[in-house]
């Protein structure tokens, strides 16, 4: 009977927490018009792919889906070097001050990020970067968060095994390149996850720094669409569908190490 | 080898250490000037146009009616939404870690999917939910016999819509921290209170609570902090209105710096900002210390 009670709630309070998706998914299928009645339509009546054909023509949907993607994986290419290097260092490598500098960096996660914004702005147009991919990329280089992660996973690693591989003639780039690197896989797929959809999803910094519609991604050409068509939820709801399809099929095939990756987030202490 | 390892220090942490202090710290540090300056439009062409000013832009703050609003709003936004969220992640944590429930990973899927979807595009699918006269919640609430609320446009109804959108959006994060939590707790806890009779709200009051301590206050840290910087919900959903009732102070700081070239005055809101997050976190380190010895 508990049990029967509990598999109900859960189930009506999933369907519920998903029924925002569904609505968007069917409105996206309607023709003009088709979702702005009452009571609200939970299936399009007649099946259409016309919003995807006027987001795709028309509103040239496709270069900022290009801009979305390419940043995406530029960022968390990049930024995968640069932190799994800073973070097999903090692990492993001896030196003057490492547990201080650790701690500084850490703690100036508190700092919010708008902060900064102004005057990296400011940099940027100096650098003549504003409205390029640099724009994004340099600010995503390393990030603390990343190097923490790698940290705590890299530091598990036996020194054994560093140790023997320098016996044997390798190299620093080598025990990182030939050891750390594979052994560090699984985090490295977190990391690459939490970046990807970061980039993807993010909003307040595309949206000052890329001003040209060629040069938007998704969620910042997404939110000036919706000055223009407030009035068209169906073809709001079929940019919605392009926008969120690549994170759902990203995150739905390597679920298991996001979550992973909140939970190791999450024990700092 | 000392030179070696001085070599491979500088090629393994350089280039990051090199890029979060040049494109992060020394940022900060510009700000705080930039803060204390009239840096505006004119500035913007040639940086030498922009004059120190001292606290002026701190005390203009204070006496700026819409940078009130602002503050206040946010506020109001982190108190509703901060607790709700925290408790609706803690209930579903604890349905989710149930013994009696199977295909746990099922409704977990369903729960956190809004947490990975654009935020942009969610915020855009809940206007439309939220249309007044078209909208699925008006609809739903149709059926309970609840006449039909114009939840964007009405002063008072905006910011509980945003909160019942950033709740639905964030509160799968928060569950799975808590699952964490509670899977951290020692199941011979548990047995023991069994053995003694104890019912499962005494076992949930005085094992399960205040073993997640830790876990609730990191949760309610980083909620906080994510909260305050409200930004993108209203920013696509009500633009701060109704009568600027739901104006974040990211948005305040966001039209200023960015809209208006005011960047000095920008600056000061962002650093109001940080000020007020850096006290969040500090007075909920404190309590947590203070539970741990109590």
């Amino acid at each position: 009977m508990k049990k029967i009670f509990l598999y109900l709630f859960l189930s009506i309070t999933g369907v519920m927490t998903l029924s925002p998706f569904i609505w968007m998914l069917s409105a996206s299928f309607m023709a003009d018009g088709h979702a702005s009645v009452y009571p609200p339509r939970f299936f399009p009546d007649a099946f259409t792919m016309i919003q995807f054909q006027t987001l795709f023509t028309r509103l040239n949907a496709l270069s900022n889906f290009g801009n979305s993607l390419a940043l995406s994986l530029l960022v968390t290419f990049v930024s995968l070097i640069f932190n799994s290097m800073a973070g097999y260092a903090f692990a492993k490598f001896r030196f003057d001050g490492k547990e201080k500098l650790f701690s500084i960096l850490l703690s100036s996660m508190i700092i919010p990020a708008q902060v900064t914004m102004l005057p990296l702005f400011l940099m940027l147009k100096q650098m003549g970067f504003i409205n390029t991919y640099m724009a994004i990329v340099i600010p995503g280089l390393a990030n603390i968060f990343g190097i923490f992660m790698i940290r705590q996973y890299t530091i598990s690693i036996p020194d054994s095994l560093i140790e023997s591989a320098r016996i044997d003639g390798a190299t620093d780039f080598q025990i990182y390149y030939k050891i750390i690197l594979p052994l560090c896989t699984p985090i490295l797929v977190t990391l690459a996850m939490f970046t990807f959809l970061g980039t993807w999803n993010d909003f307040l910094w595309p949206l000052i720094v890329l001003t040209d519609n060629s040069m938007y991604t998704l969620p910042v050409s997404l939110a000036n669409l919706m000055g223009e068509h407030t009035k068209d939820p169906e073809l709001m709801m079929a940019g919605s569908v392009v926008t969120i399809i690549p994170v759902v099929v990203v995150f739905l095939a390597l679920q298991k190490y996001y979550i992973k990756g909140i939970m190791m987030g999450s024990v700092k202490e | 080898m000392k030179t070696n390892q001085t070599k491979a220090l500088i090629l393994f942490l350089g280039p990051a250490l090199l890029a979060i202090f040049v494109f992060f710290f020394i940022p900060v540090v510009a700000a705080f000037v930039i803060s204390f300056t009239d840096f505006d439009i004119y500035s913007l062409g040639n940086f030498a146009n922009a004059r120190f000013i001292g606290f002026n832009n701190y005390v203009q703050l204070f006496e700026d009616p819409l940078f009130w609003t602002a503050l206040q709003n946010t506020f109001w936004f982190v108190i509703l939404a901060g607790p709700l969220s925290v408790t609706v992640s803690l209930f579903a944590a604890i349905l989710l870690n149930s013994k009696l429930i199977k295909y746990k990973g099922i409704f977990r899927l369903s729960y956190f999917m809004p947490v990975v979807t654009t935020l942009i595009a969610v915020a855009i699918v809940w206007r439309f939910i939220y249309h007044p006269r078209f909208g699925l919640l008006n609809y739903f609430l149709g059926f309970l016999h609840i006449n039909p609320v114009d939840w964007l446009g009405d002063p008072v109804w905006a910011m509980p819509a945003i909160v019942l959108m950033s709740v639905w959006k964030n509160f799968g994060y928060n569950m799975i921290i808590f699952i964490a939590g509670l899977n951290n707790i020692p199941t011979d806890l548990y047995e023991a209170a069994t053995i003694e009779g104890a019912s499962w709200w005494q076992q949930f009051r005085n094992i399960t609570l205040p073993m997640l301590v830790p876990t609730t206050i990191f949760i309610s840290i980083i909620t906080m902090i994510g909260y305050f910087q409200l930004f993108a919900e209203p920013y696509i959903m009500t633009q701060g209105g109704p009568l600027n009732k739901t104006l974040s102070i990211v948005q305040y700081m966001y039209q200023e710096g960015f809209r208006w070239w005011n960047m000095g005055y920008s600056a000061a809101i962002a650093f109001v900002l940080f000020f007020i997050i850096f006290i969040g976190t500090i007075i909920q380190t404190l309590i947590q210390k203070k539970l741990k010895h109590a």
